[in-house]
């Protein structure tokens, strides 16, 4: 996977500066700020409600920030529509719901946006789409309806989708949070491939194992706000603050 | 396991392949739906009583006691007498035999009248391809495109050495499928931009809009629209600019039609988990592609049933346009019956009408059903 190479090696991939949002009245990202260099791997973790989602949906513009800057990839994310195309097309995005096209065939899934936005020529962007289907392990569902498949090989798929794109930086919001836990293993074991491709990876989750593994950095989020930032080893080791011994504790004991 | 092993376990235990005797069959049915009560029993027996009654009834009015023809007097008009006459009652189905040609294409000059039956085949026609899945390309839209002229240069003439016959002379069936078959045709695209629109969230003029036209239109009858095409609506124009009547009440059936269909299309929309919207905006797909490729698609078929039903409902409701003077089906089928030398013999014209219709929207309703199955198949949720 050596397309995400192509992310000029100096210039940050992600820089989020002072980034503020609200819902109505409630204060949902406080001062975020947080850089993500060309290749990294982040793992934001935190509780529920703590804005995580929020964040990494404002890198795509799924949501809009109302203070602060964000910038990806050198492109400043504002209301001009041009910036937003050229954002969408670098940035690739799997969801906890996985959400695929339940009326499109597996291939048909990751050709679309290859074929529509990229303007790729179907055979070729079904060629690839088989290409990254047979690293996600899956080459031969291609011809399946997603409600054919189980949760692990849907998201899977999903991923096959997003790379489909040639995205230079992947997004993952808690992409194992809906498994079933015997298939949190094959999707994870996908997720550790691409990282380990030099992928820039920034990753909602609280697979602490997988942090550990791939992550050069962790972040922890609580109420809107990034209260601690660290190695994982720092991090799980060496907690600074009493919010994310607290954290640490509860999902230690969940696990 | 070796297949022969397998073959020995069925052999062995073939009882539990099915379920046991009296679980399934027509008895095992009818007892458990018809007589599984004292009371279900009695209804049953009482419903069963009266259907077979109506029926046979039915059948001695409609078959034994009909009289199929009927003599022409002197002045070579038909005499209904013997049928007036007849005892025990029964249909006078030589109405029909007389009427036919009048109620299926009005006052249609006669010898010309193979003109409007054409066009009656080839709206079918357009109809089966149209309902064909293999059919579902671009192409679609050409043959639609050439279908309907030919309709058009069919009834008008004046053309290819084909007479000209006026609007006004139109009628029957042809005028029934023209409302219907337009009307649905550009209220239903209309009606999914009403129902888009109406869910703008950064277009908030549009909303206003979409949401006060479907409103409107809703809030008023039918009736009163078609009123409004046919009297209103001349005084608003400049003189000398007056489209005719069947166009105005067209426009009319579109404008009302739509407002319905775009209720429905919106249920479809938003019944749309958020998710589809956000993986398509994620890829970078725009706004028109993601409606098209990924919302329209999926919203369309959960919404089918209503959909479906909607049409039915419009195809019937051209015949409305009686009131204003438009010789529709049903039109052309109360003139026949109230003609003096037919009078009383409503109900087999009426009869007739209604088996024209129910074809009609009987194979909407069987063909939306299949299409259902279909889809469902397609994603095997
Ligand atoms: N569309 C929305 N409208 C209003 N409030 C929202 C919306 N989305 C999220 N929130 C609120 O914002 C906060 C942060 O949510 P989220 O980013 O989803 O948290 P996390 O992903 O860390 O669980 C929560 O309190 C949530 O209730
Ligand atoms: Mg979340």
């Amino acid at each position: 996977m050596s397309q995400a190479a192509t992310l000029s090696q100096d210039a940050p991939a992600i820089v989020l500066d002072r980034v503020n949002k609200w819902y109505g009245s409630m204060h949902v990202l406080r001062d975020v700020s947080l850089t993500v260099e060309a290749r990294e791997r982040v793992v934001v973790c935190g509780p529920s409600g703590s804005g995580k989602s929020t964040m990494i949906r404002c890198i795509n513009r799924l949501e809009t920030h109302q203070e602060g800057r964000i910038v990806v990839d050198g492109t400043e994310l504002t209301d001009d529509l041009r910036a937003l195309d050229t954002i969408r097309r670098e940035v690739g995005m799997v969801f906890q719901s996985f959400n695929l096209f339940p009326h499109l065939t597996v291939l048909e899934n990751c050709t679309l946006a290859p074929i529509w936005v990229r303007k790729t020529p179907k055979a070729e962007a079904e060629d690839q789409a088989m290409d990254y289907l047979r690293r996600v392990k899956i080459p031969e569902q291609a011809k399946k309806y997603p409600g054919q498949l189980s949760g692990g090989q849907q998201q899977r798929v999903a991923i096959a989708r997003a790379l489909c794109m040639k995205p230079k930086i992947m997004l993952f919001d808690e992409p194992t949070s809906a498994l079933d836990p015997e298939m949190i293993k094959e999707v994870l074991d996908t997720m550790i491939e691409l990282a380990e491709s030099g992928m820039t990876m920034v990753c909602v989750t609280h697979e602490m194992g997988f942090a550990r593994r791939v992550a050069d950095r962790v972040v922890f989020m609580d109420r809107g706000e990034i209260v601690e930032s660290n190695s994982p080893h720092e991090m799980f080791e060496n907690p600074q603050t009493d919010r994310l011994k607290l954290f640490l504790s509860q999902i230690l004991r969940g696990h | 396991m070796s297949q022969s092993a397998a073959a020995a376990i069925v052999a062995a235990a073939p009882s539990r392949d099915r379920p046991p005797a009296g679980v399934v069959g027509p008895v095992a049915w009818l007892r458990a739906n018809l007589f599984n009560s004292w009371w279900s029993t009695a209804v049953t027996l009482l419903l069963g009583y009266l259907i077979i009654r109506w029926g046979l009834s039915f059948i001695a009015w409609a078959v034994l006691n009909a009289t199929w023809s009927v003599p022409v007097n002197e002045l070579g008009q038909p005499d209904a007498t013997i049928c007036r006459t007849a005892s025990p009652a029964g249909a006078c189905w030589a109405v029909l035999g007389d009427k036919w040609r009048f109620i299926l294409f009005g006052s249609f000059p006669y010898e010309q009248q193979w003109r409007p039956a054409l066009c009656v085949l080839l709206f079918i026609g357009l109809y089966v391809v149209s309902g064909m899945r293999r059919f579902w390309r671009r192409e679609l839209l050409l043959i639609w495109v050439a279908a309907l002229t030919a309709i058009g240069v069919l009834m008008w003439g004046g053309v290819l050495g084909l007479d000209y016959v006026p609007q006004d002379q139109w009628g029957g069936l042809p005028i029934t499928l023209i409302l219907a078959t337009f009307g649905l045709a550009f209220a239903f695209p209309l009606s999914v931009l009403v129902a888009l629109g109406r869910r703008s969230t950064n277009l908030p003029a549009v909303k206003v809009i979409c949401v006060l036209y479907v409103e409107l239109i809703r809030g008023v009858p039918l009736i009163s629209l078609l009123f409004m095409a046919s009297v209103m609506f001349p005084l608003f124009m400049p003189v000398g600019m007056n489209p005719d009547k069947l166009l105005r009440a067209q426009i009319a059936f579109i404008l009302f039609a739509a407002a319905y269909l775009a209720e429905v299309v919106r249920g479809g929309l938003q019944a749309l988990p958020k998710g589809q919207y956000e993986a398509a905006d994620a890829l970078g797909l725009s706004y028109w592609q993601k409606t098209g490729l990924i919302i329209l698609p999926q919203a369309l078929r959960l919404v089918i049933p209503p959909l479906v039903n909607t049409f039915i409902g419009f195809f019937k409701d051209t015949s409305l346009v009686l009131i204003i003077g438009i010789f529709d089906l049903l039109t052309t089928g109360r003139i026949a019956s109230s003609e003096p030398a037919w009078q009383g013999f409503a109900n087999e014209i009426y009869l007739m009408l209604g088996v024209i219709y129910f074809v009609f929207c009987f194979a909407m309703s069987k063909y939306s059903r299949g299409l259902e199955r279909e889809f469902s198949r397609a994603r095997n949720r």
